[in-house]
């Protein structure tokens, strides 16, 4: 089976290379790229620990083969915070208001937290509870994931009145 | 779970797939969301030589609502079918069914022609069809056909689809104005398969039933369309004598198998429950 050749943009950088077409996404990340902040907890397309914004949309990359994303735009964990290191406003939420134990689900939550206040930029708790359904957490009970991406979202507010 | 090896394939055009699937032969499988096909190719249920990856074909995506009729592209995802206000106006159980189907990634991802195509009775969209009297527009190297919804399924993962076709749309008539629609779907938790759902149509003309199609989801080897379940109400007024009727006739055509989601014979009364329920919401709604 021939090899294909693959280019997209992953955190703002293009990225070109060669994969076997059975290479799942998740992998090419995680092994190719060497962009370990999204896990593999299930594999069964089921934890959303995962997740990834493709093309500006939350999906789950153990579930798509790497020609799919060819040609398409990647963020990651590791593109959320500044260039220069500085956390986004629900790193900064999660940290302070203990929304993680183990931390294996954090990047796909802040990941898909990212999109969800895109999407949705005032969510009542119960469109956070749904817009992060697909997310697993075997820690925490919730509470403070919710919690934490409320307060980013009105963070995230306040600063862009204040810009305008 | 790493799948079988495979050759990747993204033609531009409907016509360059239909010829790649002509040429590969039945070791090629074609490719939508991928949602139901890579688990399969994780477990190795699937092990396709070919992958020919659909995302490219623009004729087969959208949504087009005239003179009465809607089409949907099959590469319209599930997320694009919640989005469209248009189509939620026009046959709102869309939207309701799409949002009880997984979560939001796998929502942003699944396509419709995929999930009616699949042939996997525990996929949602198809029992819909049936009660939405739809028809498959299937297009080979031959040319193209229009098969109902209502005949499509023959088993689980059989269906009417030959090799070497592609399903490019689903097409109904517009559901009739004031119609009322309920789609109701038991499930232990957000991203479960239904233990039983039940898709109701329905029209009442001067406190009479005037017409009822009535459908089922996951409580056979195919979806099922209860036909003498929405027979039970047309004509009634929707009384307690008539809703028990089609609650008995939807759950005599079921036969679902004992899984985690409970001993058959409990599946069958909650696919009797969700029929019941999915009435009285239709008849609430109707006007
Ligand atoms: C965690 C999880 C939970 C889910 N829960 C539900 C649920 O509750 N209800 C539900 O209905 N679904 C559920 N699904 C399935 C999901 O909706 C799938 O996306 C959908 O069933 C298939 O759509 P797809 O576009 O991903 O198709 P694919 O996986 O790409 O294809 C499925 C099959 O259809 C064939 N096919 C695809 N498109 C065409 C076409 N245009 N013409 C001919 N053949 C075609 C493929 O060859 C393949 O055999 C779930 C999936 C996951 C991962
Ligand atoms: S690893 Fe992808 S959903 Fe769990
Ligand atoms: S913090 Fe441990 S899984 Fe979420």
């Amino acid at each position: 089976m021939s090899k294909i050749n693959v280019r997209m943009t992953v955190n703002g950088t293009e990225v070109e290379k060669s994969a076997e077409p059975r290479t799942l996404l998740i992998h090419f990340l995680r092994e190719e790229l060497n962009l370990t902040g999204p896990h593999i907890g299930c594999d069964t397309s089921h934890c959303g620990a995962c997740t990834v914004d493709l093309n500006g949309k939350s999906v789950k990359s153990c579930t798509i083969f790497v020609g799919q994303a060819d040609g398409a735009e990647i963020t990651t964990i590791e593109g959320i915070s500044g260039a220069d290191g500085t956390l986004h406003a629900l790193q900064v939420a999660f940290k302070d208001n203990h929304a993680l134990q183990c931390g294996f689900c954090t990047p796909g939550m802040i990941t898909r937290g990212y999109r969800l206040l895109q999407e949705n930029p005032n969510p009542t708790d119960d469109e956070i509870r749904h817009g992060i359904s697909g997310n697993l957490c075997r820690c925490t009970g919730y509470q403070n994931i919710v919690k934490a991406i409320r307060i980013a979202a009105e963070q995230l507010n306040t600063a862009e009145e204040a810009a305008e | 779970m790493i799948p079988g090896s495979f050759d990747y394939h993204r033609p531009a055009s409907l016509d360059a797939a239909i010829s790649l699937l002509a040429s590969l032969g039945e070791e090629a499988r074609v490719v939508a969301g991928g949602h139901s096909l890579i688990p399969m190719m994780k477990l190795r249920m699937a092990v396709p030589e070919h992958l020919i990856d659909l995302q490219d074909i623009d004729d087969l995506k959208g949504i087009a609502i005239n003179a009465g009729t809607i089409t949907i592209g099959a590469m319209t995802t599930q997320a694009e079918l919640i989005a469209s206000a248009e189509l939620e106006s026009a046959c709102p159980i869309i939207k309701e069914t799409a949002l009880l189907i997984a979560d939001p990634q796998v929502r942003n991802v699944g396509t419709i022609g995929g999930n009616v195509a699949n042939g996997d009775p525990g996929n949602d969209m198809p029992a819909l069809m049936q009660a939405l009297d739809a028809q498959y527009v299937l297009q080979g190297s031959g040319g193209s056909r229009e098969v109902s919804a209502r005949d499509f399924y023959e088993a689980a993962y059989f269906t009417a689809i030959e090799d070497g076709e592609i399903l490019t749309a689903v097409r109904f008539a517009t559901p009739a104005a004031g119609h009322g629609y309920a789609y109701f779907k038991q499930k232990r938790k957000i991203g479960d398969y239904a233990t039983a759902a039940a898709a109701v149509i329905l029209t009442i003309d001067g406190g009479t039933c005037s017409s009822a199609s009535i459908a089922l989801t996951n409580v056979g080897d195919t979806p099922l369309f209860a036909q003498a379940a929405g027979e039970a109400l047309i004509g009634s007024s929707l009384d307690q004598g008539a809703v028990a009727a089609a609650v008995e006739a939807a759950k005599a055509i079921t036969d679902p198998v004992a899984d985690g989601r409970g001993p058959a014979g409990f599946r069958t009364h909650i696919a009797g429950v969700m029929v019941g329920r999915a009435i009285a919401c239709a008849a609430e709604r109707a006007n």
